[in-house]
């Protein structure tokens, strides 16, 4: 299977309504099934809606949490990404995303960056997570998987594609803000993001999948604009800004050797090099570098 | 939108139009749906600020579902209600007029004839007081009609503090808030709002020929400049200043902005327990009942 049907479930979740959401996670699973749609993906918190504040506890849920294992169950043989509050066993609450494949509960990713300025205040309700690594899906591709904001940090879509991804999905509930008659397309942030999604196509070599929710709650309403980018940086396909539905795009895994062998900025990467840089920059900021030599 | 409008829209400030009016239409119907709500209620001046609300709100639940309340106070400019009957009609939705001034005036009066007052009312007093009897009623007839009342202030007048605490500023929704007065101008042409209420001078209709432009001393453009440099952009004073803006009115809407933080943000509590509503009890605005 050379091509790989992908499902956008860009929906408006309620907040605080777990039930409500679980519900049409599950009509949404079986829509995606009727189109024979082999990977759908739900926005970030898509579970539990974005705003909670201080009902991030009480919209909580374990990795082996039944609700879960019940979308699992109904996603079949199609795998499915989620988007829920976790609570570990030590109750440190994560926003995280959980990949369904046969039937369960395959792989749990958390948010490593949460954002903490202008409208954002995830750290002081969420723990973050601190492991960037790809993950095998049934699908035959390494997935690259993260949340929102963790695609604002370069080191992310870098360590992903270091590690073997040859999809990066970002699940996201992303405000929309900054409009303007300046910025293409009127939305500031669509514009932002669209520039970050083709840029690590293109340096990765890898497809990139987006899927960000719609609706409003309180003073925000979330954009929407889901898309899908093949290696080169080229949209596949682009979903109405502000719109709810199901988006199926198809993609060409063959695409991803096509890339790489044409452009091997992958096989060019120096991790040694990085992590020598790193070290270094780490001991500075920590103020324990010793005066080095010049090279 | 004619050419030919008696007003300047900054370069900076221009907004895409379709993507505002789109947001703010989603922005009220998302709402109205998580509150359980189908109408609202609207205080129509004949201004440009609420007859663009009217609009948008009307795009966003239809129009029958508006009640467009008319509320002259006896000094309120017979032109304003023109207006506002021009956009009922447009529109197609319900309106009403209820005169706020027996409420007003009966108020001052009896403090006067019981002695307790021994003068008439600065323009002040009376202009908020009358704005607060308008919130009044709009809130009483927020019951009788079932609808969440819409607010119509925007940016520029949020952030200079020319506003009523508790009259024009209590809304269920704000949904222009975040559009400076230029933007509002801007998207109010875009949408369809009368030509005469686009181009008349903005008043708060508090006295008659008050305008508040002249209350400030600046055009609206430069305001709206000014704002955008110093709220949106981080702007300090000086760079405003190297930027072309005179000292004295830089001066003046900094303290304007820092002046009005208060009629901005909810009334602080006094912190005793160990969790208190406000401070640090944060829940959305709705939420699943129970559970």
């Amino acid at each position: 299977m050379s091509t790989l049907r992908i499902g956008l479930a860009q929906l408006a979740p309620r907040l605080g309504d777990v039930a409500a959401n679980v519900a049409l996670h599950r009509d949404w699973i079986a829509r995606a099934l009727d189109q024979q749609v082999d990977l759908l993906v739900f926005p970030e918190l898509g579970l539990t809606g974005y705003l909670l504040q201080d009902l991030n506890a009480e919209v909580a849920m374990p990795a082996d949490d039944a609700r879960l294992a019940e979308l699992a169950a109904a996603a079949g043989q199609m795998s499915a990404v989620v988007g829920f509050v976790e609570e570990a066993a030590d109750h440190r609450l994560f926003i995280s995303a959980a990949l369904l494949e046969g039937g369960q509960v395959a792989h749990v990713v958390r948010k490593a960056y949460l954002p903490n300025y202008g409208l954002f205040d995830e750290q002081r309700f969420f723990a973050a997570g601190d492991r960037v690594a790809a993950i095998d899906s049934r699908l035959g591709v390494r997935l690259g998987l993260s949340i929102c904001e963790d695609f604002w940090h370069l080191p992310v879509p870098l360590l992903h594609a270091l590690d073997g991804a040859q999809l990066l999905v970002n699940i996201s509930s992303s405000p929309g803000r900054d409009v303007s008659a300046t910025v293409e397309g009127g939305l500031g942030t669509a514009g932002s993001w669209q520039a970050l999604l083709r840029t690590y196509a293109m340096l990765t070599g890898c497809h990139v999948v987006f899927v960000n929710r719609v609706g409003v709650e309180e003073s925000i309403t979330f954009w929407g604009g889901s898309e899908v980018l093949d290696p080169s940086g080229r949209t596949v396909l682009r979903a109405p800004l502000h719109e709810e539905g199901l988006f199926v795009a198809e993609m060409d895994r063959a695409e991803v050797r096509r890339q790489r062998v044409a452009t091997p900025l992958l096989r060019d990467e120096r991790p040694e090099m990085v992590a020598r840089q790193l070290e270094r920059l780490i001991r500075q900021r920590a103020g324990t570098a010793e005066e080095e030599p010049p090279e | 939108m004619s050419d030919d409008l008696p007003w300047e829209l900054p370069d900076e400030l221009l907004i895409d139009t379709e993507m505002a009016r789109r947001i703010i239409v989603a922005f009220i119907g998302g709402h109205m749906q998580q509150t359980g709500f189908g109408r609202a209620v609207l205080g129509l001046s004949g201004g440009i600020d609420s007859a663009l609300v009217a609009y948008l709100t009307a795009a966003a639940i239809k129009p029958e579902n508006l009640l467009c309340l008319m509320l002259p106070y006896r000094t309120s400019s017979p032109a304003s209600r023109a207006d506002a009957e021009e956009v009922v009609a447009a529109l197609g939705c319900p309106s009403r007029v209820v005169e706020i001034t027996p409420i007003v005036d009966g108020y001052f009066e009896a403090a006067l004839a019981g002695g307790e007052e021994r003068a008439e009312p600065s323009r002040l007093r009376l202009g908020n007081f009358a704005a607060r009897a308008r919130m009044a009623v709009l809130y009483d007839q927020s019951a009788a009609w079932d609808g969440l009342v819409m607010g119509t202030s925007n940016k520029t007048e949020s952030l200079l503090g020319y506003t009523t605490i508790f009259g024009d500023n209590a809304a269920a929704l704000q949904p222009i808030g975040d559009l400076y007065k230029s933007q509002v101008r801007q998207l109010s042409a875009a949408v369809g709002v009368p030509e005469a209420i686009l181009r008349k001078p903005p008043t708060a209709d508090l006295w008659a020929g008050q305008t508040d432009e002249h209350e400030v001393g600046l055009s609206y453009a430069e305001i709206d400049r000014l704002l955008y440099s110093l709220v949106d952009l981080r702007r300090t004073s000086d760079e405003l200043v190297e930027m072309g803006f005179a000292a004295a009115n830089v001066e003046r809407v900094v303290a304007l902005v820092a002046g009005s933080e208060f009629k901005r943000q909810v009334a602080p509590v006094a912190k005793l327990s160990p969790r208190t509503p406000g401070v640090d009890y944060l829940y959305p605005r709705r939420r699943p009942r129970g559970g």
